[in-house]
């Protein structure tokens, strides 16, 4: 990806002093390690670590590569191959929200293409780029199981149906204020 | 009319998608205002009628009433008509809910429960008939439950059409100290989403399903292999899961059986490859989801190397249903070698979208016009897509074909999972052709040649094409390459790609021709 996706979590690391930076580093090692620790027991404990992490943190961290390679006595090559290979995991730091719009032919037939490009129009932005403000990442989703209230999208855990323009700049609006006594505790 | 003590709201996703979590708020809040406080709402699954979602009921002497699609702004109006009478005023009144021709016309057996039930709660279960199959498996030896399976005639309904029971008998049959079940969860497919509705209405029907595999073949661990695309399906499989084994319904000893069978969800990362059954075991075991060549066949050398019988979330349901009620009970639906019910699933550019269950033999064209009440936005319907993206477009001279694996294969079709995806008549199929080509370009696992290199290729002859470029030498060139990648790919998804890319080559030439 180019600059343009650069994150402002990218930003706001470069902008840290290097104690910061230490500092992020080992809560990230200890939460790596405990996931593991969770995890490694089971059958085939790649996955549900690989799940547990970017729960966690939103992405996969390249540290978190090499732990796992050395706690699963595996190569780091393998860890990567397998991070890579699903559409889920992402490497590099995205948006606070995910929006995932759905691009499948049930959606298709009613209006999902004109929806995904006015997506990206509303937040200036292609697939798998984070808005410059940080807030949002847009990926593509190849169906959400809602398709008999096409078109359809997913932010988070929620899913939203019969989705228009309109819905898309209510759910925008909504993911980017910030409520009251958030900003009065601040 | 006495006021009734239970109000149904759903909570799956599609209901949800449209609202149903405000809605709930909205008649949580005015219930407690007018301290009707005996009155309960139980969160139900959908019964599938989605264009009526969020649809919300209320139990009667007479049965259960409708009202929808409601949204939040219309609960002060439906209370003050008297919804919690189960009066019929309102606009929004629907009356008995069973009633309503879209549903009473189904032969639900498989989603015998679906909307009816809390899915959460074991007690609806077991009033439903639930874990009758399983007590009586519990008393039959593992041949005796294998053979009823055949008996019953039931195909993978994940889309390859597999008797069930013939491979339950090659997994009972390998000798092995450890043997596995594993669930295919990962629905896929474009305009299909009746596992999804399956695990997020009834899931004890899934897990008492896969209980019964286990004791059949003699495994003693399950896996649903769930995709990360279905978040509350995850979580109510994780309840549902949860509350089984506290009661015996899962763990060491299975209801006093001796037996043990323990169930787990692992969850996909999206990758459409993995709902390829050896693609899937892959992931399961932490790896890339690369296609495993066959044979072995994963009954005899599955997950971890160990036989394996890999099943639909339907056909596992199904089961259940077939152990309760007799597998001739079950055999009497359906034509030809397709027994049973099938569910099929109305999506796309449909009026009444939703989720349809027949007995195989239905036509394509009442399930579009009868069920589906033509199209959403009122203009003509031109391409159906059966069967998933890897299906074929067919034209409206093939709607009358009756709804069987082997009727629609003879006419180059694909039933696979049931969807059905609708278009009107301003669809591009140049366009969707491409698509296809391009959804095997991101989602290939890249294993064999015919399907990673050709689908790629596949765009760019399109992209020439609809580019006028030499459009006859690439015509010819465009149906070679779907050849190659239907005889030499390794498994479906480079093998049936071209479906689509043909079958609009063949019914939609106009679209290709300027």
């Amino acid at each position: 990806m180019g600059s343009s996706s650069k994150t402002s979590s990218d930003a706001k690391y470069s902008e840290m002093t290097a104690v910061e930076k230490a500092s992020l580093k080992a809560t990230q090692a200890a939460l790596i390690g405990t996931h593991i620790d969770n995890n490694q027991h089971r059958l085939g404990p790649l996955l549900p670590i690989l799940h547990d992490i970017q729960g966690e943190l939103g992405y996969i961290p390249d540290t978190a590569i090499s732990e796992i390679s050395k706690r699963l006595n595996l190569s780091r090559a393998e860890v990567h191959g397998v991070v890579s290979f699903y559409h889920h995991f992402s490497t590099k730091p995205r948006g606070r929200h995910i929006i995932e719009v759905c691009c499948a032919e049930s959606c298709q037939a009613l209006g999902g293409r004109e929806l995904q490009q006015y997506a990206k129009d509303k937040l200036g932005v292609d697939w798998y780029q984070t808005t410059k403000d940080g807030e949002i990442t847009l990926e593509p989703v190849y169906c959400l199981g809602n398709c008999a209230c096409s078109p359809a999208l997913r932010v988070g855990l929620q899913i939203l149906g019969r989705v228009d323009n309109d819905d898309f700049d209510e759910l925008v609006d909504e993911l980017t204020t910030v409520p009251l006594t958030l900003i009065a505790n601040a | 009319m006495s006021q009734s003590n239970k109000l149904y709201i759903p909570r799956d996703s599609s209901s949800l998608s449209m609202g149903a979590e405000k809605v709930a708020l909205t008649f949580k809040r005015a219930l407690q205002a007018s301290n009707l406080n005996d009155i309960t709402i139980v969160r139900n699954g959908s019964r599938g009628l989605y264009w009526l979602e969020p649809m919300i009921e209320v139990e009667t002497v007479d049965g259960r009433v409708a009202y929808g699609p409601v949204k939040a702004g219309d609960v002060d109006s439906l209370v003050a008509q008297g919804l919690l009478e189960g009066r019929q005023d309102h606009p929004l009144s629907l009356g008995l809910t069973e009633e309503i021709p879209y549903l009473k016309k189904q032969q639900r057996l498989t989603f015998a429960r679906a909307g009816i039930i809390d899915p959460v709660n074991l007690n609806d279960y077991l009033a439903t008939d639930g874990y009758k199959g399983l007590k009586r498996a519990i008393e039959m030896t593992g041949q005796d439950i294998v053979d009823e399976i055949k008996v019953s005639g039931l195909r993978g309904r994940g889309g390859a059409a597999f008797p069930t029971g013939i491979k339950w008998q090659t997994v009972l049959s390998a000798q092995s100290a450890q043997k596995y079940i594993v669930c295919n969860a990962d629905e896929g497919d474009s305009g299909t989403f009746a596992d999804r509705l399956q695990m997020e209405a009834d899931p004890f029907g899934l897990i008492e399903g896969m209980t019964i595999a286990g004791l059949a073949v003699g495994a003693t661990q399950g896996f649903i292999y769930l995709r990360e695309e279905y978040p509350h399906a995850h979580e109510i499989l994780n309840q549902a899961i949860s509350i089984a084994a506290q009661h015996s319904y899962l763990g060491d000893d299975v209801l006093n059986s001796g037996v043990a069978f323990h169930l787990e969800v692992r969850l996909g990362a999206k990758a459409y490859i993995c709902g390829e059954e050896t693609a899937l075991l892959e992931s399961l075991e932490g790896k890339r989801g690369m296609v495993r060549p066959k044979p072995p066949l994963p009954a005899l050398e599955g997950l971890f190397g160990e036989p394996t019988v890999v099943n639909n979330v339907l056909s596992l349901s199904t089961v259940a249903i077939i152990m309760a009620r007799g597998a001739d009970f079950y055999k009497a639906f359906g034509m030809g070698r397709s027994l049973g019910t099938m569910p099929f699933q109305l999506a796309g550019n449909l009026k009444y979208a939703g989720l349809v269950e027949m007995a195989f033999g239905i036509t394509l064209h009442e399930l579009l016009y009868d069920f589906g009440g033509g199209s959403f936005n009122g203009r003509p319907l031109r391409a159906v897509q059966a069967g998933g993206p890897l299906g074929a477009y067919l034209p409206e001279s093939q709607w009358h074909v009756q709804m069987d694996y082997e009727a629609m294969a003879a006419l180059g079709g694909v039933l696979g999972h049931g969807g059905i995806v609708a278009f009107d008549d301003s669809v591009d199929m140049s366009v969707q052709a491409r698509f296809a080509m391009d959804f095997c370009v991101i989602e290939s696992c890249g294993k064999c040649t015919p399907c990673r290199i050709g689908s790629t290729r596949g765009v760019e002859v399109i992209d020439k094409i609809r580019a006028n470029v030499d459009r006859q030498d690439n015509l010819e060139l465009l149906e070679e390459l779907c050849e190659t990648m239907v005889d030499g790919s390794l498994c479906a998804m480079g093998g049936m790609t071209p479906f689509p890319v043909q079958s609009a080559l063949k019914y939609f030439p106009a679209d290709f021709a300027q």
